[in-house]
């Protein structure tokens, strides 16, 4: 049943997952990564809305080094899953099912989202 | 399993979700990016207009129930044994209902206050 060069182990570091594969882990990961900050966003949309002391409370928190770097992951997070969403429902009207499509796409996903995570953090943290 | 929250009806609930979740998201973030970060007295002012209260409620429904959906695919692909299953998607459920109550908490405090 071996046929010559296929893997005969599930090494994940050999495994070359094509982009869209990578693209679609990213889309889970992001998704899980979103739920589990629920609380979060809605501790800090919360103590937003309390008066100007609480605003500003939610603006300091942001401020917090460990909180940046979260915010850094969850922007990411948010923009990646935003746009992969984007993708699937384009393609699930058809729209880049083709393989040369759907790879350029997913690489488009994955190089954007990480762009726009920079721009927007720059634009509110500068 | 019966109903709208299985097969085809999740797959459907889930885009839909997708849909309004996305616009929202698309707005809120516009409005932060280009007013370079709002003052207090306007951030509150946009999330307390009704308008935007009731929007905020539908993205909470809609939030979770996106939530539910997508968690539960992630859990049945990866979590096999039966009572790990059923003891993950509980810890699941819980963790989103409570965050529904929280949320409508949120909400009802936010709309007390041009009551």
């Amino acid at each position: 049943m071996r046929r010559e060069g296929r893997p005969v182990f599930l090494n994940l570091l050999k495994i070359r997952l094509p982009v869209p594969g990578v693209a679609s882990i990213a889309h889970r990961i992001s998704g899980v990564l979103l739920f589990l900050a629920i609380p979060l966003f809605l501790f800090i949309f919360q103590r937003s809305l309390q008066g100007e002391a609480g605003y500003a409370e939610a603006l300091a928190l942001l401020r917090h080094p460990l909180v940046m770097l979260i915010s850094l992951v969850l922007l990411w997070s948010l923009l990646h899953h935003w746009l992969a969403g984007i993708r699937y429902l384009l393609i699930d009207v058809d729209v880049g099912v083709e393989r040369t499509a759907a790879r350029k796409s997913a690489w488009t996903v994955l190089i954007l989202a990480p762009v726009l995570t920079v721009i927007i953090l720059g634009v509110l943290w500068l | 399993m019966r109903g709208g929250m299985s097969g085809m009806g999740a797959w459907l609930w889930q885009r839909l979700t997708a849909l309004y979740l996305g616009v929202y998201i698309l707005v809120l973030l516009l409005a932060l990016v280009l007013s370079g970060g709002p003052s207090a007295g306007a951030w509150q002012g946009w999330m307390t207009h009704p308008g935007a209260l009731l929007a905020s409620a539908l993205f909470l429904g809609a939030w979770l129930m996106h939530a539910w959906i997508g968690l539960r695919d992630v859990v049945v692909d990866y979590v096999h044994p039966f009572g790990a299953r059923v003891t993950v998607l509980v810890a699941v459920a819980l963790f989103l209902l409570s965050c529904g109550i929280w949320g409508t908490f949120i909400l009802i405090q936010a709309a007390s206050s041009w009551a």
